[in-house]
């Protein structure tokens, strides 16, 4: 999950970062009173979990509270690549004498964390990397000994720098990837980390991604934060379809029926599991179809969830058919999703025959389940019938149906 | 042969107590000629038995019961407490972790993976099904009940690596129909750090007599790919690979992350695309459907003896029209 940056700056102050003095305002007036402390010359920056705010005039200059506002108006009604900004961070414009990266990963190949640092910062570290390679050090830590200075400090005079500069960036960069570590961070990046005529540094700009599988440790920090539980920050928000979803899924805790994306095509899907929705999802487009829906069952869900999620993507408005597809299931019980598909149907009024295109879940009580399909004329398929066949047979079905 | 495991694998269960380890252990028995599953931890348990398994407190007690060191041990215990239980294992000797829980972080992973590697241990997952070595044994709910595991898998010359537990059997079934049996499959997890990449695994199939061919289930996220294809490239292989690459339709939404929490794209190299590209440079062909493997893969080893397959598995791969996707 992804932070604003007024968020990524409260974690880095709480790591004992040192950053430039700022605020968050969600009004003209709250940025003009910011301005007024800070007391000298402002930047106004648009709040939006997207690139690009610079180019699209998400970030304007102030000298004064009152231009400070006006600045603020603007930016808080601009749309910057289909987000609106939650707010816009007001922050005191810095003498910088010169910009440095800092940055940690995951690297998955070595199976740890990475930390970057470039004394080319302020630009995107991909760009310094392929242009400068020697402008950009490298170095990977354990997760199993605590991390200690000397790591940083061995960073950072690799790229020749000493003296002040690298004494007082050595505990700042230490404390980068402590707080990765401790906050179950997936990206910590400090860009860029400014160098003031004076001789300090501040963090200028900070971005921070929290793994979605830590949020359950991080509640406090989340809630330090203001993040609630409902935000689930990706890429998208989700849509109202989308948590409705979600609600599904979370009707009882027995497997998965969930992880609904909504897409526009009239073709909806019951599907699993992880790699078997993937494979599906592709499977239909392949053939020509158009999905209304991506979503997710497995691990033996109930049949009032198979049901729920089912009801979901036939109510879903321009959905004429759906197809319950799974890769072979080994705990997933066959007979439980085909109860719970036609049970969506029938409750809603509708034929299963008719708005089943296909059901193709091979597997543990395949016989049962079949039994039921049979019973009321839906058509099954078993593995016999690969999951390209099935995505090819209800994409015939719901074209043959329109023409 | 196989790989990481034989009938002779001795093996406990943590957590052994849950619904579904009650399940996997069950399966595990009844499969094949019947796992060793020599004990089971659940804390506070101490003295019961699932299936006939004992159930212990701590990995020690079922070590020292058992008389003789563990060779394995399977995680089914919730994520919170995952790292402490593979930490249990391997400092009580165990070689071979095999992690079923999900939603793992990556913090807790890493620190598993460096205790593995000081205590010269291998970890398979998490999140993942185990392994399944066909008719002989498996360890994990890989392939399900024993009954079920018989129709997908059978023995043959095709190992069989995938980041989908559900997908390892998919393929294995399809291989299976087709009449080409697995030496091995092993379902490596869906995380975006796991214990064993594809190109960790090689040399055990490379060293494996049975196997002559490799079939690969791979996602967007992660460059585990890219690892594979400069492995199979610096080592001159002798096993062919053949590849499914599902999600690609996730290139056109960055950001997103589908089906495992490790498809997340995070870099240039991660997505379908450009993973496709780079396997297919390293020789392995990229199937556009799982039911064209099986005839991708007996036109690399059919009529080739072992060690000259690669040359003239090129060879057939012209002939069948079978050309490697060029992006």
């Amino acid at each position: 999950m992804r932070f604003f940056e007024y968020e990524s700056r409260a974690v880095v102050a709480k790591a004992g970062i040192p950053v430039t003095k700022h605020g968050f305002a969600r009004s003209p007036e709250e940025a003009r009173t910011v301005a007024e402390q800070i007391a000298g010359p402002v930047v106004i920056k648009s709040q939006v979990l997207t690139g690009g705010r610079m180019k699209a005039g998400g970030v304007q200059f102030a000298d004064n509270p009152d231009e400070a506002a006006r600045h603020a108006e603007h930016v808080l009604d601009l749309e910057i690549n289909g987000h609106m900004p939650r707010g816009v961070l007001v922050d005191s414009r810095a003498s910088v004498k010169h910009e440095y990266y800092a940055g940690v990963v995951w690297d998955g190949l070595r199976k740890q964390p990475v930390m970057l640092f470039s004394d080319m910062g302020g630009i995107d570290i991909e760009e310094v990397a392929e242009q400068h390679p020697d402008h950009v050090a490298r170095a990977h830590f354990s997760t199993t000994r605590p991390f200690s200075d000397w790591q940083a400090k061995q960073l950072v005079a690799s790229l020749g720098i000493t003296g002040s500069a690298l004494n007082r960036l050595t505990p700042i960069i230490a404390r980068l990837a402590q707080l990765f570590l401790r906050y179950d961070m997936t990206l910590a990046e400090i860009n860029p980390l400014g160098e003031l005529e004076d001789g300090s540094f501040v963090a200028l700009d900070a971005h921070m991604d929290m793994e979605n599988e830590a949020r359950p440790r991080q509640k406090a920090l989340l809630h330090e934060l203001g993040v609630g539980d409902e935000e689930t920050r990706q890429a998208r928000e989700a849509t109202p379809f989308e948590l409705a979803g979600e609600e599904v899924d979370a009707q009882d805790h027995r497997g998965v029926a969930g992880n609904v994306t909504e897409f526009d095509g009239n073709l909806g899907l019951v599907i699993g599991a992880g790699g078997g929705s993937l494979t599906l999802f592709d499977a239909v487009r392949a053939h020509g179809g158009q999905p209304a829906n991506y979503c997710e069952i497995g691990g033996n869900p109930s049949v009032r969830k198979a049901c729920g999620l089912a009801k979901l993507v036939l109510q879903k408005p321009g959905v004429d058919k759906i197809a319950v597809m799974m890769s072979i299931v080994s705990n997933t019980r066959v007979d439980i999703v085909a109860r719970g598909v036609i049970k969506a149907c029938v409750e809603l009024g509708y034929d299963p025959a008719e708005k089943i295109a296909i059901f193709r879940i091979p597997g543990a009580w395949e016989d049962e389940g079949f039994k039921i399909l049979e019973k009321y004329g839906v058509e099954y398929a078993d593995r016999s019938v690969s999951l390209h066949g099935a995505a090819k047979r209800a994409v015939e079905k719901i074209q043959g149906g329109a023409s | 042969m196989s790989i990481l495991i034989d009938e002779n694998t001795t093996f406990i269960v943590q957590g052994i107590t849950g619904r579904e380890a009650v399940n996997l252990t069950r399966e595990c028995l009844d499969y094949g000629k019947g796992a060793k599953v020599v004990g089971g931890v659940t804390p506070g348990r101490l003295g019961r038995d699932v299936h006939g398994v004992p159930v212990f407190d701590t990995v020690a007690q079922a070590v020292e019961h058992h008389g003789a060191p563990i060779v394995g041990s399977v995680i089914t215990v919730p994520p919170a407490f995952t790292k402490d239980a593979v930490f249990e294992a391997l400092e009580n000797g165990i070689k071979l972790v095999v992690i079923v829980t999900e939603r793992i972080p990556r913090g807790d992973v890493a620190q598993m993976v460096e205790l593995a590697r000081e205590r010269d241990a291998r970890i398979i997952g998490p999140n993942c099904l185990g392994i399944i070595v066909p008719d002989v044994i498996k360890m994990g709910g890989i392939g399900g009940p024993a009954r079920d595991a018989g129709k997908s898998y059978s023995p043959g010359p095709v190992g069989v690596i995938s980041r989908s537990g559900g997908m390892t059997t998919e393929m294995s079934s399809t291989l299976t129909a087709a009449g080409l049996g697995q030496s091995t499959a092993v379902s490596i997890g869906g995380d975006a750090i796991i214990g064993s990449s594809y190109a960790e695994l090689m040399p055990l199939f490379e060293a494996d007599a049975q196997t002559e061919a490799i079939v690969i289930y791979t996602e967007p996220g992660g460059r585990m790919e890219a690892e594979l294809a400069r492995w199979v490239t610096e080592n001159r292989s002798r096993l062919p690979i053949v590849a499914f690459m599902a999600g690609r339709f996730m290139d056109e939404m960055p950001g997103m992350s589908f089906g495992h929490a490790g498809t997340i794209v995070e870099g240039k190299e991660d997505t379908a695309t450009e993973k496709i590209a780079r396997l297919a440079e390293a020789g392995i062909t990229v199937a556009e459907e799982i039911s064209q493997i099986p005839e991708i893969v007996r036109a690399k080893i059919g009529r080739s003896p072992i060690g000259q397959a690669r040359a003239e598995a090129e060879q057939s791969d012209q002939d069948a029209g079978l050309e490697a996707p060029r992006s």
